[in-house]
């Protein structure tokens, strides 16, 4: 899975879990773009990409995470 | 929905939780109860709270929550949080776990160190318990402790008193000893939950550290599922029938085709010996008062040649009603139901055959039909689900199974009878018509919350409230318990009003359909005028609230010679009794008091 294929996937995920398909997102999307991510989905939003991508993000990665540019780099790393 | 019954995919749930609510109130034939509950934390409680109100939804019930900030169970609770004290819970639920013990005992503690220690910790809870108890007067649902993520001394952790895994489990006796104790005070069974679930996933510290979260958060729609469980039950929303197939549900393969010797059932092959530990919990399930009913296609005689064996567990006997024949069982069940004076949406269908299951599935909705699997698993698919949940046991409920048999032994003294009149002459009915008494508060607030059909306002009341009405001098409480020649019925009927002006309104008036046409209704309303006429009271007004279950008792009042003052559009009715000097008793047939 590249790069571009990965955020695509981040990105249904996403859209799913809001339940709201119009939402538009990249690398360069934070939490506070999308209505309703706040810290309560943001455990929602973690625990089902790890599950879709079957991968286990670390405390320290959670912990320092930025956007979806960095969450996507951490997927990448695990599924190599 | 299906999505929201046991066996359910915990996390799908997670990740689906605000379409499974958009859905769940977007179902416009749902009437729910509204309840509010008040959720105190000893950790982060917010998807506790999300996840609790979907299967609350599922269920009937829509609630509004309160939700103390993290960690402030105590606090808010005890110092009565003005937020709190003003959103009046009705019932409580108290999310701890064993993040919540501060003093753990040292491994240098003596016996009465350790013994201090636990005192103390216990007491905390106790002194919450007893405040919230007075000031709220509502249900309690208090969490036990799971088991501690790590064991310092290893195997004996369990044994030795300086050990974790041996302070924990003190506790947790002390706590239901409480429970045992108190009527409205219930545990949840975390600890149970996390053993099920695995203990090391259930207590991954990560979920602590992130997000002071006491349990993994994959988890917690089982532990909301505990809850609301709990809850349903407490407001009588339990199932009450189990109603059965036979060829691979009860015994292994098909009685018509194989003959009754050649079943699987007794202990002679692994298969055999698997249906007859699941009969054996059928058996247990009568024991806290569930019906058991049999709906199968089979000849009559051939299916019960099935229970003549000398190994099987069941007999034809323990069964309220057994319909073995070759109609679709959507109509057998429904039949069943309206024999049994039960509403079908109280039946729970446990069948092999998918087919058939979703037949009862699309056409009787309501009625719970469990994915049960292969027969290793039916045991525990049906017990995990908690279709019956038990909260108190009452005595009734124990007696249920041979009450509801006694009624087909009045279905066939009946027949032989050619004057109905002269029919209820002959059960010999003997009635008890008194205010509220301590001993049936659990019985008369079950009642409150599950009677639909003969209930005339269909309000629901928590046993606490119950408790307040009998104690209070503004209302005039009735409850009405019958016997026959037959047997028991228990209480079966209650009368709350309230008196205002010397004037008395009839806030609720509900009977248990088991004793329809008895004439134990007009039993009622000789007594509650003979109340009504020792306390000055002359008015009576009866109130009639429509539902789509209670249609039967619609001109209840004009029977009983009240007569209608005002009815709204929707069939919301008032009616008015001026108790006339000369009343006449209109029960000629039960003996009361």
């Amino acid at each position: 899975m590249n790069r571009e294929e990965v955020l695509t996937k981040v990105t249904e995920i996403i859209r799913d879990v809001f339940d709201d398909e119009n939402i538009v997102v990249t690398e360069a999307t934070v939490a506070d773009d999308v209505d309703g991510w706040d810290s309560l989905m943001h455990i929602t939003l973690l625990g089902t990409i790890e599950d879709e991508f079957e991968i286990k993000f670390a405390m320290k990665d959670v912990v320092g995470m930025k956007n979806v540019g960095e969450m996507v780099d951490l997927i990448l790393e695990q599924i190599r | 929905m299906k999505e929201l019954e046991y066996p359910f995919d915990s996390e799908w749930i997670m990740k689906k939780k605000i379409k499974l609510k958009k859905q769940l109130l977007s179902n416009e034939s749902a009437r729910f109860i509204e309840k509010r509950i008040a959720i105190l934390g000893g950790s982060t409680t917010s998807e506790i709270r999300n996840t609790l109100e979907l299967f609350l939804l599922n269920n009937g019930i829509r609630p509004s929550f309160f939700e103390s900030e993290y960690n402030q169970f105590y606090e808010d609770g005890m110092f009565d949080n003005p937020e709190l004290v003003e959103f009046d819970p009705e019932i409580i639920y108290i999310h701890t776990s064993n993040r919540n013990i501060t003093d753990w005992p040292a491994v240098t503690d003596d016996a009465s160190a350790i013994d201090v220690k636990l005192e103390l910790a216990f007491n905390k809870f106790f002194g919450l318990w007893e405040h919230l108890a007075e000031k709220y007067h509502c249900p309690i649902i208090q969490n036990n402790f799971e088991l501690p993520l790590y064991r310092l001394l290893g195997n004996q952790d369990a044994c030795m008193l300086q050990g974790k895994v041996s302070f924990v489990s003190r506790l947790n006796e002390k706590f239901y000893e409480y429970g045992r104790a108190h009527e409205n005070f219930f545990i949840h069974d975390i600890n149970y939950e996390s053993a099920s679930y695995g203990l090391e996933k259930w207590s991954n510290p990560f979920y602590w550290h992130m997000y002071k979260y006491a349990m993994c958060v994959p988890a917690i729609p089982i532990a909301a599922y505990g809850v609301a469980l709990i809850v349903k039950s407490i407001l009588g929303k339990n199932k009450k029938v189990l109603a059965l197939d036979l060829d691979n549900t009860l015994w292994g393969g098909v009685i018509g085709d194989d003959g009754a010797e050649n079943i699987e059932i007794g202990q002679e092959t692994s298969l055999g010996q698997t249906y007859s530990e699941f009969q054996k919990y059928v058996k247990e399930q009568k024991q806290i008062g569930t019906l058991l009913t049999v709906i199968s296609k089979n000849n009559d005689d051939v299916a019960r040649q099935g229970f003549g064996r000398p190994d099987s567990v069941l007999s034809v006997e323990d069964f309220v009603s057994f319909k073995a024949n070759w109609e679709p069982k959507d109509r057998n069940l429904i039949q069943q139901a309206s024999e049994l004076n039960l509403l079908p949406e109280s039946f729970v269908f446990v069948d092999d055959n998918p087919a058939e299951r979703e037949i009862i599935r699309q056409s009787i909705p309501g009625v719970a039909v469990p994915e049960i699997g292969n027969v290793e698993t039916y045991l525990q698919t049906i017990d995990r689900a908690g279709f019956f949940e038990v909260t108190k046991i009452s005595s009734d409920d124990i007696k249920r199974n041979e009450m509801y048999r006694a009624n087909a032994e009045r279905a066939q003294a009946q027949a032989k009878f050619a004057d109905y009149g002269e029919y209820l002459l002959s059960l010999e009915m003997k009635g008890t018509i008194k205010p509220f008494e301590a001993i049936y508060m659990a019985r008369i607030a079950q009642l409150s919350n599950k009677s639909n059909q003969f209930n005339l306002t269909t309000r629901r009341y928590t046993q606490a409230e119950i408790e307040s009405f009998a104690g209070s001098n503004d209302y005039i409480t009735l409850y009405g318990k019958l016997e026959d020649k037959f047997g028991d019925n228990g209480v079966v009927s209650v009368v709350i009003g309230k008196i205002k002006d010397q004037e008395l309104h009839v806030d609720l008036w509900l009977m248990s359909c088991r004793v329809l046409k008895r004439d134990m209704e007009f039993a009622m309303m000789d007594e509650l005028v003979g109340v009504c006429r020792a306390r000055g009271i002359a008015t009576i007004y009866g109130y009639y609230y429509p539902t789509p279950k209670n249609a039967m008792v619609k001109d209840f009042y004009g029977l009983q010679g009240f007569t209608k003052i005002s009815e709204d559009k929707d069939g919301n009715a008032v009616w008015k009794f001026e108790i006339p000097e000369n009343y006449s008793k209109k029960n000629r047939i039960i003996r009361v008091n």
